[in-house]
């Protein structure tokens, strides 16, 4: 096992990389920016290093001065938390050529996978179920509207280099396709410096599932059941759960197996996530890979009884899994949510300082965050400032303890989103198992998304 | 005349509007960028843009300034 390992993130993530290596005895790097002198992530770890100015391309994506500190202060391993440059294959290329684990996949399938045309072609290869659609770049707005019209409508037009939402969009016409194919492809260029777009059939009333899996180095995969993660805002998660309600034993046991197929293909290691679009059928469609460890990875963790860092950890090391598919554990219900720094009406940021914060405790509960009263909210990074998540024997008393815990989550100062969750967690649809990813649009009242 | 400030920390990321420019209550001016989101700023009023105060790139505080109008 490594001795020292620098974790190349911010914030909750950071903070929770670190209290892992703590508990395993290994020495941990943080970096922070001039924002986040403050954080919780720069008080646990063993030593902390300024990297640069707030903005992220002057900090956290500083590729040459995250590996000259790694150089500097010995560290064997980088944990790259998600976001940032945890998908970035140059930078994990350049932990290769220094000789610096990257506590993920090889470069090569980070690559692979952060392509939306290229990733959605090599799952076709490995035989996984895709929506249909096209697998390579349009031309332009014409083959846009002939394609489309092939397809059928409704259609969802997406920016290659897209994520988090940033550059999709539901056509439900001609008229439609043409305004939002000029548009879009424009934003792409400007936002991501790659115009390529492409579209695919739009599924009704889809669940987002995805399935957690973990590779070793020796050809060993296990699938580590799913995550229902449909209700969303904005296209981002806010509330995530394990197991799904909607699976029957088949469809999960054939989810898992396709997963791992996939991950088999390409030569995946470390953990990673495969995420599905789920029609009312329950026919499952690969929707992207996650090379990373996910915001959501802790409800897998509480129905598992795994420790996701410690395996990637393990597994980055060299070592087997100490365990096959049939010792899996799937125990009791979990649920996530995440605590965004924002409006709970128009979902719009609310930067500022935390004037008071009281995290719920309890033996069901389990706190992520690494903000502190008093600590001020900037409007650098994601609105995400801490994750909830509690535990139940069954979907009934996770949603009752969630409600109860965020009952007492005090937080002051900045607006957030809590008041939303509860009008969730409490809706009868949720309770029902409802849960679309329009279930937001759908079912709240008095959310006023400014388009 | 009347201005339109910033309602919330941010980067200006795109200036929709110019100088001289007849603009109608409502209308999108300024675009900020925060915590990763695209927060557009409209003109509370109707107007034509009498001065534009920031630039793109800039780092603005709430109640910031944006540009005038008359």
């Amino acid at each position: 096992m490594f001795k020292k390992v620098l974790v190349a993130n911010r914030g909750e993530i950071a903070a929770r990389v670190i209290r892992t290596c703590r508990r395993l005895g290994i020495q941990t790097v943080a970096i922070y920016s001039e924002a986040d002198a403050a954080s919780l992530h720069v008080k646990w770890a063993d030593e902390a290093y300024l990297i640069g100015k707030p903005r992220v391309s002057e900090s956290y994506l500083n590729i040459e001065k995250i590996i000259e500190i790694a150089k500097t202060t010995k560290a064997e391993a980088i944990h790259p938390g998600y976001g940032l440059l945890s998908e970035n294959p140059a930078f994990a290329r350049r932990c290769e050529e220094e000789g610096i684990v990257f506590i993920g996949p090889n470069a090569d399938v980070i690559a692979k996978m952060g392509s939306k045309i290229e990733s959605r072609k090599t799952m076709a290869e490995a035989g996984v179920p895709i929506v249909p659609g096209i697998s390579f770049p349009l031309q332009n707005v014409e083959e846009a509207m002939s394609t489309a019209a092939t397809i059928g409508y409704p259609i969802m037009l997406k920016a290659s280099a897209g994520g988090g939402g940033i550059g999709m969009q539901i056509v439900h016409n001609e008229e439609e396709l043409r305004k939002a194919f000029e548009g879009n492809q424009k934003r792409a260029t400007s936002f991501f410096g790659d115009g390529a777009m492409y579209l695919e059939k739009y599924i009704q009333n889809p669940r987002h599932i995805e399935v957690q899996l973990l590779a070793d180095r020796h050809g060993n995969y296990v699938y580590l059941w799913e995550r229902e993660c449909s209700i969303q805002r904005r296209h981002q998660k806010v509330i995530e759960e394990a197991p799904s309600l909607f699976l029957d034993e088949q469809t999960r046991k054939k989810m898992g197996e396709t997963a791992i197929q996939a991950a088999k293909y390409i030569g995946y290691t470390n953990a990673g996530t495969i995420e599905f679009l789920v029609d009312e059928q329950k026919n499952f469609y690969f929707l992207e890979m996650n090379t990373r460890l996910q915001v959501e990875h802790p409800v897998t963790e509480e129905i598992t009884g795994l420790d996701l860092v410690e395996e990637q950890l393990r597994v980055a090391a060299g070592e087997k899994l100490g365990y096959s598919q049939e010792h899996i554990q799937r125990r009791g219900h979990a649920i996530e949510v995440r605590i965004y720094a924002e409006d709970p009406k128009t979902f719009f940021p609310s930067p500022g300082a935390i004037t008071a914060f009281q995290l719920p405790e309890g033996e069901h509960i389990r706190n992520e965050t690494a903000v502190q009263s008093g600590m001020v909210v900037t409007p650098f990074y994601d609105p995400m400032i801490a994750k909830l998540i509690v535990k139940g024997e069954n979907r009934k008393e996770a949603i009752d303890r969630m409600l109860q815990a965020l009952d007492s989550y005090q937080i002051e100062g900045i607006k957030t989103n809590i008041p939303m969750l509860k009008e969730v967690l409490t809706h009868p649809a949720f309770q029902a198992g409802h849960t679309t990813t329009d279930f937001v649009n759908r079912h709240l009242s008095n959310i006023s998304i400014k388009k | 005349m009347n201005q339109i400030v910033a309602t919330m920390a941010g980067n200006v990321w795109k200036i929709v509007v110019s100088v001289g420019e007849k603009i109608e209550e409502g209308q999108d001016v300024v675009i900020l960028e925060s915590m990763k989101m695209e927060i557009p700023i409209a003109a509370e009023a109707s107007g034509v843009v009498k001065e534009i105060h920031v630039q793109e790139g800039d780092f603005v505080n709430e109640g910031d300034i944006l540009l005038e109008l008359e």
